[in-house]
C-alpha cells in the first residue's frame, strides 16, 4: 500500500489509506478532524468544505491519492485562529447558527473568501457560499454573519 | 481493491493507460459521484484509476498567437478556477464556468473532464462547441487534433481510444463581439442544466461575419449546425431577422429532447428554440 504525504494544519502527515480511499473518510476517520461534515457526499452541499493549497473543495469527492504534497487546513485548523474567531463571532452576533451542521462549511467558505476578498459585497458573499447549503436560516443571517466578520477581522486577511 | 496510478509524467502516464486501460481521473467531480459507496467504503470502481490532476504537461494554458489574436492551448488538468483567472479566456466560456458550479467544484474540475464526460447537458463543453475548439489526444501512435463534435459521439460516448488521453483543449482566437449564454436550470448554483444555449457572434457594419450557435441537452449530443451557420454568415443584420423562420424550422429538426427528471421534452424544444430567435432578432447589434 502506497503511503500519502500531504500538510494538514501547518503539519506533515502520512497516511496509509488506499489512494481512492476519500478524503473525507480519512480525514474523520483517522485524523479525527469530525468539523469535516459529510452531507451530500456528491458534492452539491458544501459541509465537508476543506481548504486544499488555499482553495476551497469538496472533501467527499475527492480520492486521497489525489492529495500527495497538498496543503489542506480543516475547520479545526481555522478555529484556532485570530479569523477563525472573527468569523465565530460574527456569525454568533448574527444569529447565523441554528441547527450548525453547514456551520463548519459555511466558515470554510467565509475563509476563503476573505482571502481572496476582504471587504466582499453581498453578492461576492452570496456566490463564495453558492456551495454550501444551509436548510435551516435562509441565509440572510449567514450573509449578515459574514458581513460582521469581515469588518471584526478587519486587517487579518 | 483497485489499483490506483500516479505517475511521474505524461509518458509514464500513458504507457499504464496503454497497458491497462486505466480510468483517466482529473478533478474527480464526475468519476467520484458516478462510483459512490457508502461511507467509509472506497468508491464502487472496478476498474484501474489513473490520475493525471498532477501532471506538469497538462497543468499549463498557453496563448498561441497569431495574426487574428491570441487562441489558446488549454491542459486538460486545468482547473475551472484557473481558467477563469486567465485573462484570454473568451468571454463566452467564462460565462458558462461561473454559472456552472459552486466555487468548491470549479476548483477542481476540468474543462477536459466536462468534455470526455460527454454528458448532452455539459455546460462548458457547449460554450467549446460554439467557439469551435478542437481536442488534442496523445497515445501511442503520437498525437491527434479533431474538433470537439467529431471527439463526442453520443452521451458518455467519445472516440477517445482505451491507450490514449486527452491533453489538451485548443481554443481558436475569439473575435467575437457578442456573446450569448443563457443556462436554464433549477436553481443558479450547481444546478444541471434543463438546456442551455451558448452562443457567439462577430458583429461588424451591422454584418454578421462570423456566427456559433450550440444548444445543451436538447439532443444525445450538443446541437451545432455549420449548415445553418454558412446561411447567416454574412448577412446583414436585418437579413438575419428575415431569415429567422428558416432557421428555426431547421434547428427544429436538429433538436430532439426527452423528457427526464430535470424536464419535459416539450418545454426544452419550446425555450431552446425561444433562446436562439431571442439571440438572432435582439442580441446582433
Amino acid at each position: 500500500m502506497r503511503e500519502t504525504r500531504f500538510t494538514l494544519n501547518g503539519k506533515p502527515v502520512s497516511t496509509n489509506a488506499h489512494p481512492m480511499t476519500r478524503l473525507i473518510d480519512v480525514l474523520r476517520d483517522e485524523f479525527r478532524m469530525t468539523g469535516v461534515k459529510e452531507g451530500c457526499g456528491e458534492g452539491e452541499c458544501g459541509a465537508c468544505s476543506i481548504l486544499k493549497d488555499g482553495r476551497i473543495v469538496n472533501a467527499c469527492i475527492l480520492a486521497i491519492g489525489m492529495i500527495e504534497g497538498c496543503v489542506l487546513e480543516t475547520p479545526e485548523g481555522i478555529a484556532g485562529t485570530d479569523r477563525g474567531r472573527a468569523i465565530n463571532e460574527g456569525y454568533a452576533e448574527a444569529g447565523a447558527v441554528q441547527c450548525g451542521f453547514c456551520m463548519t462549511g459555511m466558515a470554510v467558505a467565509t475563509e476563503a473568501l476573505l482571502r481572496q476578498n476582504p471587504v466582499p459585497d453581498e453578492d461576492e458573499i452570496r456566490a463564495a457560499i453558492s456551495g454550501n447549503l444551509c436548510r435551516c436560516t435562509g441565509y440572510a443571517m449567514i450573509v449578515d454573519g459574514i458581513k460582521r466578520a469581515a469588518t471584526k477581522g478587519s486587517g487579518l486577511w | 481493491m483497485v489499483d490506483f496510478h500516479r505517475p511521474r509524467d505524461l509518458s509514464e502516464a500513458l504507457q499504464i493507460r496503454a497497458a491497462t486501460a486505466a480510468v483517466p481521473l482529473a478533478g474527480g467531480t464526475d468519476l467520484l459521484v458516478r462510483y459512490r459507496n457508502w461511507a467509509g467504503t472506497l468508491p464502487r470502481i472496478d476498474r484501474p484509476v489513473l490520475y493525471v490532476g498532477h501532471l506538469a504537461e497538462l497543468r499549463s494554458v498557453d496563448v498561441a498567437g497569431n495574426g487574428s489574436g491570441p487562441g489558446m492551448i488549454i491542459g486538460a488538468a486545468v482547473t475551472y478556477s484557473e481558467l477563469l483567472e486567465h485573462p484570454t479566456t473568451p468571454q463566452l466560456l467564462r460565462d458558462s464556468i461561473i454559472e456552472l458550479a459552486a466555487p468548491g467544484l470549479r476548483n477542481v474540475a476540468t474543462l477536459a473532464g466536462n468534455i470526455c464526460n460527454a454528458s448532452p447537458a455539459a455546460d462548458a463543453a457547449c460554450a467549446l462547441y460554439a467557439l469551435n475548439a478542437e481536442v488534442e489526444l496523445a497515445g501511442p501512435g503520437g498525437r491527434r487534433r479533431i474538433p470537439i463534435a467529431e471527439f463526442i459521439t453520443g452521451p458518455g460516448t467519445t472516440v477517445l481510444k482505451a491507450d490514449e488521453l486527452l491533453t489538451a483543449v485548443h481554443l481558436p482566437p475569439d473575435r467575437s463581439t457578442v456573446q450569448y449564454y443563457r443556462k436554464v436550470g433549477t436553481r443558479h448554483a450547481n444546478a444541471l442544466s434543463k438546456l442551455s444555449l451558448c452562443a457567439c457572434a462577430r458583429v461588424a457594419d451591422r454584418r454578421v461575419t462570423q456566427i456559433g450557435i450550440a444548444v445543451g441537452a436538447v439532443a444525445p449530443t450538443i446541437v451545432k449546425a455549420p449548415r445553418i451557420e454558412q446561411q447567416l454568415q454574412g448577412a446583414g443584420i436585418e437579413q438575419v431577422v428575415s431569415q429567422i423562420p428558416d432557421a428555426l424550422r431547421q434547428y427544429g429538426q436538429l433538436i430532439r429532447p426527452i423528457d427526464d427528471q430535470r424536464s419535459t421534452a416539450d418545454y426544452r424544444r419550446h425555450v431552446a428554440l425561444a433562446l436562439i430567435e431571442q439571440f438572432l432578432a435582439r442580441e446582433l447589434r
